[in-house]
């Protein structure tokens, strides 16, 4: 452990300061509390809001995960799984299960989360309002009168439009039955796995300075219409490689004629699967040595 | 000004920066877990107040937060000074400024209407009271629902006033507003964030 820094970089005003925010996102489900938000050693869009809260909660016997997208091995997932290890000397897992805090950006693992556990999102836009109103005064009012019909309005237009509700990430939900909050651009898929998670989940936005939070054991609803109800995206395939069907699957498109598979997102979960005897269909096709057949090497990346 | 040698103040934590990490987790997980009584007061040997809400003081306030002492706790020899010493928090006469309040239940009683509630627009500008109470096992039985709970957690916190039913009734009506309470012993801690629901049938 390098000596020049804090445990987890941040200096201690800056993790009181987080915490509290912390704590009156817990008491205020899917309120976003306006924080500090510093200047980390990485840009904004890397997780430098998700990097925040991470650092102010994490000590010295957490085990901590980082996806993105699902993965543990991409290179916004090994960098931040690195940062904390050298600046907090951490044990880092891969193991959803292992995990006590997991970072993560536009995913929730597959695996059922438990009450020992923290989720923590990166957040890009955490104002759901915001591109329908650019005002941050007129959306904070908004939400003060819990005035959200314009949300209604947005999903209804794409139903106008397209036949249906098109938003497939970032799927807008209502916490608790009063505020209106952006999920962080997760793919609606895991909409239906915020609600009554036993895991607390904490939202961090580093460039828009808001942290926000949905305690466990909180009902979630995807914002949705009787005769239009929300629902969760459908795969037409297995996991090539470990046969599931009930993941969110990526398409590899695999070769320049047409050649593809779909595979879990979330690679634990498979590499799991796979360690039990799952077998996909183009399983001994895929390449060797590549991420998509092989565990990360944790140790070799870091 | 005379050069007076006051009473050596009592020790702030052993390990600021672990035991302030393990005081916040306490503290975040009681929010998060209304009703579960959630170790604390770690590191903490020598202090004036009870340890685990000296902690959470130490823990979580600095210069940026104003703290309110009930009458009880602002005297109690050496505990302002030491709380204004390791905390470096300015002292409030003023409960409506605070953003976070130490009282003593049974001396102090408890009124939280008489804290900031935040506004509707920043609802989080609320005052987070920190309770001392001589239990929290023994208490009467409240139960409550809401985020955080599963199905119905049960308080058994000792020492509240007559009357708390509908002055949490009364918090949780002006959800968002409202004032979240952590109940401290020396050894243990309780949350109760303003999200939580009192049952219909407690009186």
């Amino acid at each position: 452990m390098t000596t020049a820094y804090n445990f987890a970089y941040l200096d201690e005003q800056t993790k009181r300061m987080i915490r509290r925010a912390i704590l009156k996102a817990i008491a205020i489900p899917g309120y976003q509390v306006p924080f500090a938000s510093r200047e980390m050693p990485m840009p904004y869009g890397w997780g430098t809001g998700g990097v925040q809260v991470t650092a102010a909660i994490l000590g010295p016997n957490d085990v901590l995960k980082v996806i993105d997208q699902g993965a543990d091995d991409t290179t916004n997932a090994v960098s931040i799984r690195a940062f904390f290890a050298r600046t907090a000397d951490i044990a880092v897992t891969t193991k959803t299960s292992e995990a006590t805090i997991i970072q993560t950006r536009h995913r929730i693992p597959e695996e059922p989360l438990t009450a020992n556990q923290v989720l923590v999102y990166q957040v890009p836009i955490p104002e759901p309002l915001r591109f329908l109103e650019p005002r941050e005064t007129e959306t904070r009012t908004m939400h003060a009168l819990s005035e959200y019909g314009l949300m209604h309005v947005k999903l209804y237009e794409d139903i106008a439009r397209h036949g249906h509700i098109a938003t497939a990430y970032a799927y807008p939900v209502e916490v608790a039955g009063r505020y209106v909050m952006d999920p962080s651009p997760i793919p609606k898929f895991d909409n239906p796995k915020i609600s009554g998670s036993a895991a607390l989940q904490l939202f961090g936005a580093g460039r828009e300075k808001r942290i926000y939070a949905v305690p466990p054991h909180t009902a979630v609803v995807s914002l949705d219409f009787e005769d239009h109800p929300f629902e969760r995206n459908k795969f037409d395939h297995p996991c090539a490689l470990c046969n599931a069907t009930d993941s969110y699957l990526d398409e590899v498109v695999t070769d320049d004629r047409g050649g593809r598979m779909y595979v879990c997102s979330d690679t634990d979960y498979c590499e799991d699967r796979r360690a039990h005897g799952h077998r996909g269909a183009q399983l001994a096709e895929a390449p060797a040595g590549s991420a998509l057949g092989q565990k990360p090497n944790i140790e070799a990346a870091e | 000004m005379s050069l007076a040698v006051s009473a050596p103040l009592a020790g702030s934590f052993l390990e600021p920066v672990f035991d302030s990490q393990r005081a916040f987790r306490a503290a975040m997980d009681a929010l998060a877990h209304p009703g579960v009584v959630q170790p604390a007061g770690h590191g903490l040997p020598d202090t004036p107040l009870p340890a685990a809400a000296a902690a959470l003081v130490l823990a979580l306030c600095d210069y940026e937060t104003p703290l309110f002492l009930g009458p009880s706790i602002e005297t109690l020899p050496g505990t302002a000074a030491y709380l204004r010493f390791h905390s470096d928090a300015m002292l409030v006469t003023d409960p409506a400024m605070a953003a976070f309040a130490v009282i003593d239940l049974v001396r102090d009683g408890l009124d939280l209407a008489v804290f900031a509630q935040g506004t509707p627009e920043y609802p989080d500008r609320s005052t987070t009271v920190i309770a001392l109470s001589p239990g929290l096992t023994d208490g009467p039985p409240l139960t409550f629902s809401g985020p955080g709970i599963a199905a119905t957690a049960t308080l058994q916190v000792a020492g509240l006033p007559a009357g708390f039913a509908q002055q949490w009734r009364a918090n949780r009506a002006a959800f968002p507003l409202g004032v979240d309470i952590i109940f401290a012993t020396s050894d243990a801690i309780i949350g109760l964030p303003r999200s939580a629901r009192l049952s219909k049938d407690e009186r």
